[in-house]
C-alpha cells in the first residue's frame, strides 16, 4: 500500500515541506497562481491553478509526518525481507545444526555463523526470524482482506439499503462484538484443522465487526449528501449509486483502517500461534517462536526477545503509517 | 388525519387541460420511532401534509414559506426522492408515486432538479465531464465520442469553458459549481425542473447570473419550473405564479400581480410586509405586521386552520376546528382562509396601504 504511494507519487512541487503557512497545498499552490497572473497583468485565462488530485495532497501531508515514513520505510524493508527471504537467510530455517546445540542440548547463543543464535533444535534463530515475517505478513495482509470485504459489504448494505437489512446486520454486529473474541477464534480453530488458511478464515471472521461498523457510519453520512441524491435523480441504478457514487469517497476510511488492522491481525496470528493453535511447526512463526523458546528465557532469552522485537517493530511500522495516513486523509483534523 | 377538501381546490386552476405536473393531496410524514429491537412509530413530523397544485407547461411556479415549512420536501416528494406517505403526483398523466425501479428511472428523464448547496451536489470524486455526461450514459443517450460532444455542447450552454471536462469540482467556484449542476440537470433534456433554492447558498454578486441563465434556459428549451425560495423578492422575479407554504400546507396561490398586489391570506400579508422596501421614507412610514409566537411543531400542528394559533384574526370556534380548504376567492387566485369569503373581511387585512408601496 505505502509502495503504491511511493510509485504513484507526484514529483515534488517545490514547496519547502514546512513553509509556514502551506497547511493545505491546494491553496497555496493557487495564491501563487494567483500572484504570477496579478505580476502578469490580470486576466481570468492567464491563472493557471496547478491540476492537484486528493491523492497528491494526501502524499504531500503523508510525507511531512517524519513518523508514518519511518514506519512506511520499516514495512518496505519487512516486504522485501519476506519476498527475497531465501536469499537474505543465511541458513535453511528448518534444518537442525548439529553444532547448533550444546552438549547439554541447550541452544547455543549469538555467534559467527549463528549471528543471534540458535533455538533449542538447533535451528537458526535470524534464518526462522526471516522466514517468519512470510507468515505474519500473509496473514496480516490477507486475514485484513476478508474482514474488510466483510466489513464493506455489510457495511454498505446496512447503512444504504436501512431497514431491516440494517437492524439485522448491526444488531449482529453488536452480537459479535460482545463475544470474547480469543474464545470464539480458540474455539474455531480447535474445530478446524489449524492452517495458514483456516487462520486467514478465522481472523476474518472474527474482525469484521469493526470495518462494518466504520463503513456503516460513513455511508449513513454519505447517502444524505446532495450528489447522492442527484445520481437516483438522473436515473442511476442502486448498484450505480453504491459503486460509483458512495464507495469512492470510502478509499480513505478503508486504507486507514486497513493499516491499523493489519497491527491488530498480525499480533492476533502471533497470539494463536503462541498458544499452538496457529500457525504448526515446522513453518517458523514468531509468535509460535516465542512460545518455544520461553523455557529457556534464563539460559537463552534471545530466544523470546529477537523474535518479540519482530512482533513489536512490525505492529509499530503499521501503526504508525495508520496514524499518518488518517492525518493525511483529514487536514481538518491535524494535530500541527 | 382526515384527507382536507384541499384536494379539490386544485382543479381550478387544472380547467385549461396544460397541467405538466399536478400534486394531489401530497402528504410525507416522517415517523417518529422508539425503540432498538422492537422499533414502533411514536409519532410521526407532517413535513408535508395534503398539499395540491398544478404546475402548468413552459411556466415558472415559485414556492415560498419559512425554512421548515415542508417547501424542499415538497419539491422532493413530487421528484419521488422522497416518497410521499400519501397522494398523487401526476406527470403528464402518469403517476409517479406508484412506480417503482426500472419505470420510475425512465421517468426521470422527463424531470431533474437544480439543488442548493452547489459544494454538496457535485461528486468530488469525478471529473465534471464525468458528472455531466452520465445522466446520458445511465440512459444511454449517446455511444462514447457523443457523450464528450454533447457533454462540451452542455458546458457551454451554462457558460463553463468546455475544455474543463478533465478537472475536478473543488477547481471550481461556487457559481461555476452551480452552472456545472445546470448543465447536469440539462443533460437528458428535462422538462420539468425543480429548482430548490438554487441561489441560496451564492454569493450576491453571482445570484443575478444564475437567475438570468435559469431564464435563459427556459426560453431557450421551453422548461417548466418550480422554483422553492425564501427570497420573496426573486421569487416574484423570476415566477409566473406562486405558492406560499405554512407548516406543510399550501395556504395561497396566485398569479405574481394577484399575490403580490392583494395577498389575501394573512400569513402571507404578514410575509410580504416583512420584505425591506428600497426606499427609506417609505421603510419609515410603513407598519409591518410582526407575527407573534413561533411556528408550531410540525409533530404537532394545531388543529384546524394550521396558522390560527399566530393569525391576529382568528375566529374562536371556527379557524381552531375546521381545517380550510384551499378556494379560489378570486379568479385564479386560490387561498386557505376562512375569513377571506367573510363580509367583514377587510379586517384583518393589516397593514393594506403599505403592502400596496411593497408591491410596487
Amino acid at each position: 500500500m505505502t509502495g503504491s504511494f511511493a510509485a504513484g507519487g507526484p514529483p515534488d512541487t517545490g514547496a519547502p515541506p514546512d513553509r509556514p503557512g502551506a497547511g493545505d497545498g491546494g491553496y497555496s499552490a493557487a495564491d501563487e497562481a494567483m500572484a504570477r497572473a496579478a505580476a502578469a497583468g490580470w486576466s481570468p485565462d492567464a491563472i493557471q491553478i496547478e491540476h492537484r488530485s486528493t491523492w497528491q495532497d494526501v502524499w504531500q501531508r503523508f510525507r511531512r509526518d517524519k513518523f508514518a515514513v519511518v514506519g512506511a520505510v520499516l514495512i518496505l524493508l519487512l516486504i522485501a525481507m519476506a519476498v527475497f527471504a531465501p536469499w537474505i537467510a543465511p541458513h535453511d530455517p528448518t534444518m537442525q545444526y548439529e553444532d547448533g546445540i550444546t552438549m547439554q542440548g541447550q541452544p547455543v547463543g549469538p555467534s559467527a555463523k549463528f549471528l543471534l543464535g540458535t533455538d533449542p533444535l538447533g535451528r537458526d534463530l535470524l534464518s526462522r526470524i526471516i522466514y517468519g515475517a512470510r507468515v505474519s505478513l500473509v496473514i496480516g495482509v490477507l486475514a485484513n482482506g476478508f474482514a474488510l470485504v466483510l466489513g464493506v459489504v455489510f457495511g454498505l448494505a446496512a447503512g444504504y439499503f436501512r431497514g431491516g437489512i440494517e437492524t439485522f446486520l448491526m444488531r449482529a454486529t453488536d452480537v459479535m462484538m460482545a463475544f470474547p473474541i480469543y474464545l470464539l477464534a480458540i474455539a474455531l480453530v480447535s474445530v478446524l484443522k489449524p492452517s495458514i488458511w483456516i487462520l486467514i478464515l478465522v481472523i476474518g471472521i472474527v474482525y469484521w465487526t469493526p470495518m462494518t461498523r466504520v463503513i456503516h457510519g460513513e455511508v449513513l453520512s454519505i447517502r444524505e449528501k446532495e450528489f447522492v441524491d442527484a445520481a437516483r435523480l438522473t436515473g442511476c441504478s442502486n448498484a450505480r449509486v453504491l459503486f460509483r457514487h458512495i464507495l469512492p469517497h470510502l478509499v480513505a476510511v478503508v486504507i486507514v483502517y486497513t493499516s491499523l488492522g493489519i497491527a491488530t491481525t498480525i499480533l492476533f496470528e502471533s497470539t494463536l500461534s503462541y498458544i499452538g493453535l496457529g500457525v504448526q511447526p515446522p513453518t517458523p512463526s514468531w509468535g509460535q517462536m516465542i512460545s518455544e523458546g520461553q523455557s529457556y528465557y534464563l539460559s537463552a532469552p534471545h530466544l523470546v526477545i529477537y523474535p518479540g522485537l519482530a512482533i513489536m517493530i512490525t505492529v509499530l511500522a503499521f501503526n504508525l503509517v495508520g496514524d499518518g495516513l488518517r492525518d493525511a486523509f483529514d487536514p481538518q483534523q491535524r494535530r500541527r | 388525519m382526515a384527507v382536507t377538501p384541499a384536494g379539490r381546490a386544485g382543479e381550478g386552476d387544472n380547467v385549461d387541460g396544460d397541467a405538466l405536473v399536478t400534486v394531489d393531496d401530497l402528504a410525507v410524514h416522517f415517523p417518529i420511532t422508539s425503540g432498538i429491537v422492537f422499533r414502533h412509530t411514536v409519532g410521526a413530523v407532517r413535513a408535508v401534509d395534503g398539499v395540491s397544485l398544478t404546475v402548468k407547461r413552459g411556466e415558472t411556479l415559485g414556492l415560498v414559506g419559512e425554512s421548515g415549512c415542508g417547501k424542499s420536501t415538497t419539491g422532493r416528494a413530487i421528484l419521488q426522492l422522497i416518497r410521499p406517505t400519501r397522494g398523487r403526483v401526476l406527470y403528464e398523466g402518469t403517476d409517479l408515486a406508484h412506480l417503482r425501479g426500472r419505470a420510475l428511472r425512465r421517468q426521470r428523464r422527463r424531470m431533474q432538479m437544480i439543488f442548493q448547496d452547489p459544494y454538496a451536489s457535485l461528486n468530488s470524486r469525478m471529473t465534471v465531464g464525468d458528472i455531466v455526461g452520465e445522466p446520458l450514459l445511465v440512459h444511454r443517450l449517446r455511444d462514447r465520442a457523443g457523450r464528450h460532444e454533447r457533454v462540451r455542447e452542455l458546458l457551454q450552454t451554462v457558460g463553463i469553458n468546455p475544455n474543463t471536462q478533465n478537472r475536478y469540482p473543488h477547481e471550481f467556484s461556487g457559481g461555476q459549481r452551480q452552472r456545472i449542476g445546470i448543465a447536469r440537470a440539462l443533460a437528458v433534456e428535462p422538462n420539468f425542473i425543480v429548482c430548490d433554492e438554487p441561489i441560496s447558498a451564492l454569493d450576491v454578486s453571482i445570484r443575478a447570473q444564475i437567475i438570468n441563465l435559469l431564464q435563459a434556459l427556459q426560453r431557450e428549451f421551453g422548461l417548466t419550473y418550480l422554483f422553492i425560495a425564501h427570497d420573496l423578492s426573486v421569487v416574484r422575479h423570476i415566477s409566473d405564479r406562486v405558492a406560499v407554504m405554512y407548516l406543510g400546507r399550501v395556504v395561497e396561490l396566485a398569479a405574481n400581480a394577484g399575490l403580490y398586489g392583494e395577498p389575501l391570506h394573512p400569513y402571507t400579508q404578514a410575509l410580504l410586509s416583512a420584505v425591506p422596501i428600497p426606499d427609506p421614507e417609505a421603510e419609515e412610514r410603513r407598519r409591518a405586521v410582526v407575527l407573534q409566537g413561533d411556528v408550531p411543531s410540525p409533530a404537532d400542528p394545531p388543529p384546524g386552520c394550521h396558522f390560527h394559533t399566530r393569525c391576529p384574526a382568528m375566529r374562536k370556534g371556527l379557524c381552531d376546528r375546521e381545517d380550510p380548504a384551499l378556494r379560489e376567492a378570486r379568479p385564479g387566485h386560490s387561498v386557505a382562509c376562512h375569513l377571506v369569503t367573510e363580509s367583514d373581511y377587510p379586517r384583518i387585512r393589516a397593514g393594506e396601504d403599505d403592502l400596496a408601496e411593497v408591491a410596487g
